[in-house]
């Protein structure tokens, strides 16, 4: 077909590639000098290899864990009490940050309680949770909730404050009711302003569901790390916590590209 | 005709305080005074007057985006209490629905009359060629130019079938080619589909080649001061830019808006 020149040719799409590999390795180059400067410190014995082992001893401390299974096991049970808690929080943290823009009265009844709660260490909680809901999965969905709502709550308020009121009239006036201008007007308006605030959440999740594996659990990443590093297995306790930032690295881009997609209606800056 | 089916809009003894509740006069900004005002059916209506004369306000009160506080404004279907599709509105920044594709935005007022889908898509298709937006029906809002997305806001209107269409300085925002060419296609869609148009601008000459009378208003607090018939015949096109009878009511207008802003300037010393 003759409009197959406007494909790239074989040769320029390598050349596309490398540029894109380069362009990562760019990005990324803070992150490897890191750990070049890691690998140094042990090695010159500035700092002692107990203390701070070397790449290579928590690449391989990592594969045995993953060879065990034991890391996907745990793993898997604190993605899962995370997914949980964030899902509950995202659910309902938008409902009433939606409901506390648009209903006066609901807005005076929660707004207080929204201010006391949003500063508070939700870590201090951990103990009174405990004796709450017990050692199983509900008080670390409790406290993942409980952490990931306000962000939300907040945005979600902010964001449906902020709808430019033309388009809420311009809705009524081609015979949308109240409900559908919450639904089909001030929703999608703030959704920007709420998945940003959901952003924040997935971080605070990651924070939440590892502090509260700490203290109860008997399984999890958290408790892992905890039971690692209480057996003086440094490599591995080092392998857990990368798997934790990689894990949630990964979640956070995840999330942007979907923000990105659902949002492509907004300008292109 | 009867007398009773004779008229668009009336307007009785209205009045407007900002800042006031219902009944509240005198304490707040006066935007409107007794105002009374009869729009005849299916009439091209221009209110025109100083900024702060409060035309927006009357336009919004019409609208039934704010309550009526005094007097009383009717229609054909009874007293307005609230907005609805019967008197749908054109705001000059638009106010599509960012987040809707053009075909999404125009369908949006027919689905909530409760019209099949596939009604739906037909009508807003008719009326996304009317306005000439044929091929962008896919297209979002940030990705046309300010003439399409208010050609767009105009078929989003047009396609509920309003009794009474209302255009709050529709063209403000537009570079004056496009004004002009906006104009004469307003014009022309209207003598295709008589409707009762009530259209604020505060350019006078936007008036005269719209309108079939114009209502000139006064400075702060709002009134109508002079009522003219333009008397220039249902065909507007480029010779009317040249007809005696526009340039002479261009100026005479323009002499009655001057005073008015003239007082509007002192009035703010």
């Amino acid at each position: 077909m003759a409009g197959g020149g406007i494909r790239p040719l074989a040769g320029e799409q390598e050349r596309g590639s490398l540029v894109v590999m380069v362009a990562l390795c760019v990005r990324y180059l803070p992150v490897l000098i890191m750990l070049a400067l890691w690998e140094l410190a042990g090695r010159s014995g500035l700092v002692s290899q107990q203390m701070l082992p070397g790449i290579g001893a928590i690449a391989s401390a990592f594969l045995d864990l993953l060879s065990s299974g034991e890391l996907i096991m745990n793993a898997w049970r604190s993605l899962s009490r995370a997914a949980a808690g964030l899902g509950l929080a995202v659910m309902i943290g938008m409902t009433v940050g939606l409901l506390m823009a648009t209903r006066p009265l609901f807005r005076t009844l929660i707004n207080p309680l929204v201010r006391i709660l949003y500063p508070m260490p939700k870590s201090a909680l951990i103990p009174l949770v405990m004796i709450w809901f017990g050692l199983g999965d509900a008080s670390k969905i409790f406290l993942i909730f409980l952490g990931c709502l306000l962000p939300v709550i907040v945005s979600a308020y902010n964001g449906a404050r902020g709808v430019n009121p033309f388009l809420i009239w311009s809705a009524t006036s081609l015979g949308a009711s109240q409900d559908e201008v919450l639904r089909e007007i001030i929703l999608p308006a703030a959704l920007p302003d709420i998945l940003a605030g959901c952003r924040t959440a997935l971080a605070f999740s990651f924070i939440l569901m590892v502090s509260s594996e700490f203290v109860i659990a008997k399984d999890g990443l958290g408790f892992l790390i905890g039971s690692l590093g209480d057996g003086g297995n440094y490599p591995a306790m080092f392998a857990v916590i990368l798997t934790v930032a990689g894990t949630g690295f990964v979640a956070d881009r995840l999330f942007g590209s979907f923000v990105s997609h659902r949002l492509r209606w907004k300008e292109q800056a | 005709m009867g007398m009773a089916t004779d008229f668009g809009i009336k307007i009785e003894g209205v009045s407007h305080a900002y800042g006031g509740g219902q009944g509240q006069l005198g304490t707040n900004t006066l935007a409107l005074k007794q105002t009374d005002l009869l729009i005849r059916h299916h009439e091209f209506h221009a209110l025109l007057g100083p900024s702060g004369c409060g035309k927006s306000t009357l336009l919004y009160l019409i609208g039934g985006f704010i309550p009526v506080q005094t007097g009383s404004i009717s229609t054909q279907k009874g007293p307005v209490t609230a907005p609805g599709p019967d008197r749908s509105i054109v705001f000059q920044n638009f106010a599509l629905f960012p987040w809707k594709t053009v075909l999404e935005n125009v369908m949006y007022g027919l689905q909530k009359k409760g019209l099949p889908e596939v009604e739906c898509r037909d009508i807003a298709q008719a009326h996304i060629k009317l306005v000439q937006l044929g091929g962008f029906e896919q297209a979002y809002p940030s990705q046309l130019s300010g003439g399409m997305q208010q050609r767009a806001a105009i078929a989003r209107t047009l396609a509920v079938d309003p009794d009474i269409l209302l255009m709050d300085e529709p063209f403000g925002a537009l570079d004056a080619q496009t004004r002009r060419v906006m104009q004469e296609e307003l014009r022309m869609i209207w003598k295709k589909r008589p409707k009762t148009v009530v259209f604020v601008t505060h350019d006078v000459h936007e008036a005269v080649f719209l309108a079939d009378r114009i209502s000139i208003m006064s400075a702060r607090p709002g009134r109508i001061e002079h009522q003219i018939d333009t008397g220039l015949g249902p065909e507007r096109d480029e010779s009317t830019l040249t007809d005696r009878r526009f340039v002479e009511l261009g100026e005479q207008i323009w002499r009655l808006v001057r005073e008015q802003a003239v007082l509007a300037s002192r009035g703010g010393l």
